[in-house]
């Protein structure tokens, strides 16, 4: 009787909550799935011309930009994520180390996490300015000439590392927000008694810090790489809603809003759907190999 | 294994709050552990007992005064310098390792070849008993188990001095027996000079050569454990050692006699006239046919050999107002020392007031304890005539609480 009614109520306190879901998150998800295998769904009257299985598939596969987007979107995950996640890494445990102005530097480090992204990107779009920037200006200071990083006309090569640098960038205040409070709750005995124990300073980070940092290290690997692969604002802030030089940073949720943002023409809103199901089943794959690593890798 | 005295010089330590306030925690230190010897570093809790050892080993620097092992200054040696093991009060065992890697891990920081390491890391996890749970981790160890692994990575690298801070605090009754039974074999067979910082005073007395007993940052005594059970030199001590407590009781020194109330306690030959706090062990306390200690037994506590008797206090206002036959006209004839009754009266009058022998002795409210040999058969209720043993009786200053 007594847990019947407690059920009850729960369930009460949770219905707003779970209407919302209901509406914004698991409707969506479903009807997702099922556009998919709608030919030319119109999203306006919910009208559809009959069901295909692959069609829509094979129509994103097959788009121009489907395999660039690919590209594009695993090159951005597997370089800054890593990337950001060491540097972080480094500069948690330096912020946890000093003891002067620790509040001072952690706040610094923790601006670019309440700035807009676009508008960071913007600044940072000025940083690698071919002919005013900052980045330019100190390569020229050993020689090297100025490169045209962002604008019209840029080199691929050239967009994606600036892009892999704001994107680098962009991603540490979290983090090292996050490794910050974990080094914090770290006991501090645990440092005492490697200092007894004679480790160097380099033993005490590889055997100590980062193996009882790992459950933070696994958490922020994987949420990064899940928001690395829908990778799209940081893009439109530094490089405008072409993506880069004719689209050459396009990446898959870049495709899903392209197509959305021609709902008029017949099929878009199917191949939205389709590229947005195989970032679905490509987060999927790499979190689920990512939980497979840290079970192993995970002291806890 | 060489052996080391370790020497501590006016050792200090003052704490500095982040709102300039200053907490004393170690005062004027001076002490002298000898080598090989095993030695219980005693007092409450917040007396500065862990500050001590951390200055010890390293990891806190001292504030003044100076450390050494041996003839060597070490006081601005770093830790991993000095050549101590430290166990510390929850282990601080790394929970990502196995016992192995624990135990092996200060061998590999000083580069140890492996195979030496293994066998070393082997030899010592055998000594503490724990060779069958190498590739455990941490959290799949019991209590006893997890100390005695610290203990291992303690000893591992052969120290010359080892610093254990409450290692048994953590563990059950049975366990903590048998524990310190261990670290008292393997502190034998080692000869590490070694020093175990305790607030259970049975533990300290049962584990160490020497104890040195800490209030307040400050050094009170130091000594054979049965020395300074027997002969403490201020009322501290006294009242820290011993299970059951001293019994404390208010009283006064007359004519060089011990007076507590109407009882006589005994004789103070040479020291004046003066308000006393007497401490009385509870093997103290003695059945005799005549005494001017006339009691009633409240409680009776039979534990194997001794006979626990819990007893009101003779000082006590309650004794005289509501028990007449024992503050009764008998016990005046009895107590032919006391001068004059109003005196008596005065006394517990003033008492009564005050209700000031709580005060020195908060743990006993109005009973003490005598522990008797149980062939005295006796029940509660009965009324008994008490002789205090003179070496189980100590006088304290009033103010001071030091030995008059
Ligand atoms: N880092 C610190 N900053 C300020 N005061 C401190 C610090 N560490 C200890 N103290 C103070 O120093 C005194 C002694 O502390 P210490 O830890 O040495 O006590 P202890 O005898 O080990 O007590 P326990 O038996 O509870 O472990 C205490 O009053 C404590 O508040
Ligand atoms: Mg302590």
């Amino acid at each position: 009787m007594l847990e019947e009614r407690h059920d009850f109520k729960a369930w009460i306190y949770l219905l707003p909550a779970l209407i919302l879901l209901i509406v914004f998150t698991f409707y969506p998800i479903v009807n997702t799935f099922m556009i998919v295998f709608m030919v030319d769904y119109d999203f306006l009257y919910g009208d559809y011309a009959g069901w295909t299985l692959t069609g829509n598939i094979e129509a994103v596969i097959g788009h121009r930009q489907f395999w660039p987007a690919i590209r594009n979107t695993i090159i951005i995950a597997f370089v800054s994520v890593p990337m950001s996640v060491i540097i972080s890494l480094f500069i948690a445990v330096w912020l946890n180390s000093i003891k002067k102005l620790q509040g001072t530097f952690q706040t610094i480090f923790f601006l670019p996490y309440v700035t807009n992204a676009i508008a960071v990107g913007l600044a940072f779009a000025v940083i690698f300015n071919r002919d005013y920037g900052l980045f330019n200006y100190l390569l020229s200071l050993f020689g090297i000439d100025p490169i045209n990083w962002v604008a019209p006309g840029a080199e691929w090569r050239f967009s994606m590392i600036a892009l892999l640098v704001f994107i680098t960038w962009n991603g540490l205040a979290f983090k090292i927000m996050v490794f910050l409070s974990g080094l914090q709750s770290i006991d501090k005995q645990y440092y005492d008694a490697a200092r007894i124990d004679s480790a160097s300073r380099s033993r005490v980070f590889r055997k100590i810090t980062v193996p009882l940092l790992s459950p933070m290290i696994a958490f922020i690997t994987i949420t990064s790489f899940i928001g690395a692969f829908k990778e799209y604002t940081a893009i439109v802030g530094m490089f405008g809603e072409q993506m880069g030089h004719r689209g050459q940073l396009m990446t898959i949720v870049g495709l899903v809003y392209e197509a959305l943002g021609e709902p008029y023409t017949a099929g878009s809103v199917s191949l939205a759907a389709s590229a947005a199901i195989v970032l679905f089943f490509m987060t999927l794959l790499l979190t689920v190999f990512n939980m497979w690593v840290s079970k192993k890798r995970v002291h806890y | 294994m060489e052996t080391i005295e370790i020497r501590l010089q006016k050792l200090t330590k003052v704490f500095q709050a982040k709102n300039k306030e200053e907490t004393v925690a170690v005062k004027d230190f001076d002490i002298t552990i000898p080598a090989g010897k095993l030695v219980g570093l005693l007092g409450p809790s917040g007396c500065g007992k862990s500050t001590t050892l951390y200055m010890i080993s390293g990891l806190l620097k001292p504030t003044e005064g100076r450390i050494f092992f041996g003839d060597t200054d070490v006081t601005d040696v770093a830790p991993e310098k000095r050549g101590i093991g430290l166990v510390f009060q929850n282990y601080a065992l790394y929970p990502h390792m196995t016992v192995r890697q624990n135990i092996m891990f200060p061998l590999e920081n000083i580069k140890m070849e492996k195979e030496k390491a293994l066998e070393r890391a082997y030899f010592y996890a055998r000594l503490v008993g724990i060779d069958h749970l190498m590739n455990r981790k941490p959290v799949q160890l019991s209590g006893g188990q997890q100390q005695r692994v610290a203990i291992a990575r303690a000893l591992v690298k052969e120290p010359r001095v080892l610093l254990l801070d409450e290692p048994l605090s953590n563990l059950d009754a049975r366990l903590r027996l048998q524990t310190r039974e261990e670290i008292k074999r393997i502190q034998k067979e080692t000869g590490i000079t070694t020093i175990f910082v305790t607030h259970d005073q049975e533990e300290a007395m049962s584990i160490s050569d020497e104890i040195v007993l800490m209030r307040d940052g400050v050094m009170q005594q130091k000594g054979g454990p049965q020395q300074v059970y027997d002969e403490p030199t201020n009322l501290f001590v006294a009242k820290f050692l011993g299970s059951p407590p001293i019994n404390l009781f208010e009283g006064e020194i007359k004519d060089e006699k011990v007076i507590v109330g109407d009882a006589q306690f005994g004789r103070a030959e040479g020291r004046k006239d003066q308000e006393v706090i007497i401490g009385v062990r509870p093997e103290g306390f003695k059945i005799v046919e005549r005494s001017s200690l006339k009691v009633k037994v409240d409680y009776v506590e039979t534990i194997g050999r001794d006979t626990t008797l819990i007893i009101d206090k003779p000082s006590d206002p309650k004794y005289s107002k509501f028990d007449p036959e024992i503050a009764g006209p008998d016990q005046h004839e009895n107590n032919n020392h006391v001068d004059e009754d109003v005196d008596v009266d005065e006394d517990m009058k003033r008492l009564q007031e005050e209700g000031s022998i709580e005060e020195s002795a908060p743990e006993k409210k109005e009973t003490f304890r005598a522990i008797v040999d149980a062939d005295h058969r006796i029940q509660p209720g009965d009324e008994i005539k008490l002789s205090v043993k003179p070496h189980k009786m100590f006088l304290f200053d009033k103010e001071t609480g030091e030995l008059v």
